[in-house]
């Protein structure tokens, strides 16, 4: 629901103080033991985080999707474990149940992932099945009143400390492509899901992934989401749409947070007897982050707008995902540059940031992904027929 | 029980304050503004109270501009029940603070007032004693812990040296200091709980106090910047750099 600016105004500094003074000052520790404190994550349920998008009648806060950005954006100035953290539960761990569930699946599942009782994982990624997701190879065959699953999920964000999962996996196989997946509800505690071990990654240490493995897994029928058969792909691909903008937001945080670290250091650092700041060359990589964090964020305060005005935003939050994350990257990169050799030490945040942002790029749907689905609306509605 | 919580809205303790160029006072354009830390402390206390069952109603009260009610909407968000504005712009000096305070207290009734040692703005350590001394309470300043309970309340208080243990008489006030807890984040949910809470309004003509400040102020002026240091390589160094070149031993 929309919230009175006061109010949010002072959410936002609840969650800016919060950052400074919680979140911040653990990041080495995070980065160094590849785990949050269970005490962080304690507070980050008590402060409401995992409820963000939750609609309000199941526990959760139901913020439009302004409101959503903006929280991203705030939590996205420490470093983005800490928002993965609770962002499954925000955004595609949620979303496939809270848009295409039926009302007893909400009912049951919606308000544990507003508390942050559960953990809500999504798992649609599988070792052949990448971007081209549609080619999945999960199966869930029918078995009297329920379904068998098998098969195996892979680079499963929050897996090892998931409660829920929605899995996407093919219900018919006789039809390949997308229309025949569905999307199920499956437990972490049901017999015959096993997680594979924890991957050891470039970056965003503390946001634990690994594969999931499903082994003559036995789910009720009542597991599958809406009921229906053939929509898995439609329920994913919807999940991911709202999961965009989220994702675009928190890459303009974290940019912002890079381009503050950069002027501090800039400010503080002297070379030839004045400090850095006050070459023109490192000027000008400051104006270039600071102009391309501004350009993101537009786009995507007015993608979310118009999100929260009803209009379809596909292509706007592909759009938005894409220039976010790729100027994430090149604001990292800047950042490092700015700060010389100690830009490559972990001791400075930039060095860890600049790992941490490179996945940005690659899940939930890589740049290139972003640009076919960008270019095919464009030709869409040029009335052509695209590829 | 009841607990009154006076808070004040101060610049945030991150800000780094600027003197304003003609001297008079320090900068307030643009600057976040923020509960006083201390008050922080003491709303915390409130709540406590009240979840420990000790404690049936927290109301907080501010004076000051109408950007105060940010400050108590924050007090309201941590878990006070309801709130009390009494409307006021421009400067105000303990006394008169401590006046109308006094004036809330002869409103409300209240056993225990709770409120920080001191306000981070001025550090003038004075409302909560002037308080005291103004409704006659028993009063115990610099609280590091709070045990109340049956008409009486035993405090920890930090004092040079140590701590000192006393019980009071209740009614009595209350001024907090920094070790008595951690303050609670105000989570999103009681943030939208918090709009619906109620906040008085009053004037201090309500309270018949006349706000006149008494003292002027001549001059504010940025403390001296600090020089370099030098490190030094033994002990015998040291104490020749503090005989010879600093002249203190």
């Amino acid at each position: 629901m929309p919230l009175d600016r006061a109010t949010l105004d002072r959410f936002l500094e609840t969650v800016d103080s919060f950052v400074a003074e919680r979140l911040i000052p653990a990041e080495a520790e995070v980065d160094a033991t590849d785990r949050i404190p269970d005490g962080l994550v304690e507070e980050m349920k008590r402060l409401g985080l995992f409820g963000l998008t939750v609609p309000e009648d199941y526990g959760g806060l139901g913020l439009a999707p302004p409101e959503e950005m903006e929280v991203a954006w705030a939590v996205s100035h420490a470093a983005p474990a800490f928002r993965s953290a609770f962002g499954t539960n925000v955004t595609i761990g949620s979303q496939g149940i809270a848009i295409d569930g039926t009302e007893e699946q909400k009912r049951r599942y919606l308000p544990k992932m507003a508390s942050g009782e559960i953990v809500a994982s999504f798992a649609l990624t599988e070792p052949g099945a990448g971007s081209d997701a549609a080619s999945l190879t999960t199966r869930a065959d029918r078995d009297g009143n329920g379904y068998v699953l098998n098969g195996v999920k892979r680079f499963i964000t929050n897996a090892p400390v998931a409660g829920v999962f929605t899995v996407m996996a093919r219900t018919n196989r006789e039809e390949r492509g997308a229309r025949g997946i569905s999307a199920f509800i499956v437990e972490a505690g049901a017999p015959g899901v096993r997680l594979g071990g924890p991957e050891n990654k470039m970056g965003q240490k503390g946001a634990p992934i690994c594969d999931v493995i499903f082994e003559d897994c036995r789910v009720p029928g009542d597991a599958l989401i809406g009921g229906v058969e053939g929509r898995g792909f439609k329920t994913a691909m919807k999940a991911l749409d709202r999961g965009r903008l989220h994702l675009a937001a928190t890459c303009c945080g974290l940019a912002d947070r890079l381009i503050r670290e950069s002027v501090d250091f800039a400010l503080g650092r002297e070379q030839f007897g004045r400090p850095v700041a006050e070459f023109q060359l490192v000027q000008a990589m400051l104006a270039d982050s600071r102009t391309e964090h501004d350009v993101a964020w537009a786009l995507v305060r007015d993608a979310a707008r118009r999100a929260g005005e009803g209009e379809p935003i596909a292509r706007l939050g592909a759009e938005a995902k894409y220039y976010a994350s790729e100027m994430v990257g090149r604001v990292a990169d800047r950042a490092v540059q700015i700060h010389g050799g100690s830009g490559y030490i972990d001791d400075y945040a930039v060095a860890r940031l600049y790992r941490d942002v490179r996945i940005y790029r690659l899940y939930e749907g890589t740049s290139q992904i972003q640009q076919l689905v960008i270019a095919r609306d464009m030709l869409k509605e040029a009335g052509g027929s695209p590829p | 029980m009841k607990v009154l919580v006076p808070v004040k809205r101060v610049i945030d303790y991150n800000v780094k304050v600027r003197v304003k160029a003609d001297r008079t006072g320090v900068d307030l354009a643009n600057v976040k503004m923020s509960m006083n830390p201390f008050d922080e402390i003491a709303v915390e206390e409130a709540v406590r109270m009240k979840e420990a069952g000790a404690a049936d109603e927290a109301v907080a009260v501010s004076l000051g501009p109408q950007q105060s009610q940010e400050t108590l909407r924050t007090a309201l968000a941590m878990g006070a029940d309801r709130a009390i504005h009494v409307v006021h712009d421009g400067e105000l000096e303990p006394l008169a603070v401590a006046k109308m305070l006094a004036g809330v207290v002869g409103e409300e009734a209240p056993d225990l007032v709770i409120l920080g040692k001191q306000a981070i703005d001025d550090d003038a350590n004075q409302t909560g004693q002037m308080l005291s001394g103004l409704l006659g309470w028993s009063q115990g300043t610099f609280v590091s812990k709070v045990d109340a309970s049956d008409g009486a309340v035993r405090v920890v208080r930090e004092v040079d040296g140590g701590l000192e243990t006393v019980a009071l008489r209740m009614p009595a006030v209350l001024t907090v200091d920094l070790r008595l807890n951690e303050p609670r984040y105000a989570s999103l949910p009681n943030i939208m709980k918090a709009r619906k809470k109620e906040i008085a309004r009053k004037t201090p003509a309500d309270l018949g106090v006349d706000t006149t400040p008494r003292l002027n102020t001549l001059r504010v002026e940025e403390p001296p910047k600090r020089q370099g240091g030098l490190k030094v390589g033994s002990v015998a160094e040291l104490v020749d750099k503090l005989h010879n070149d600093a002249g203190v031993i």
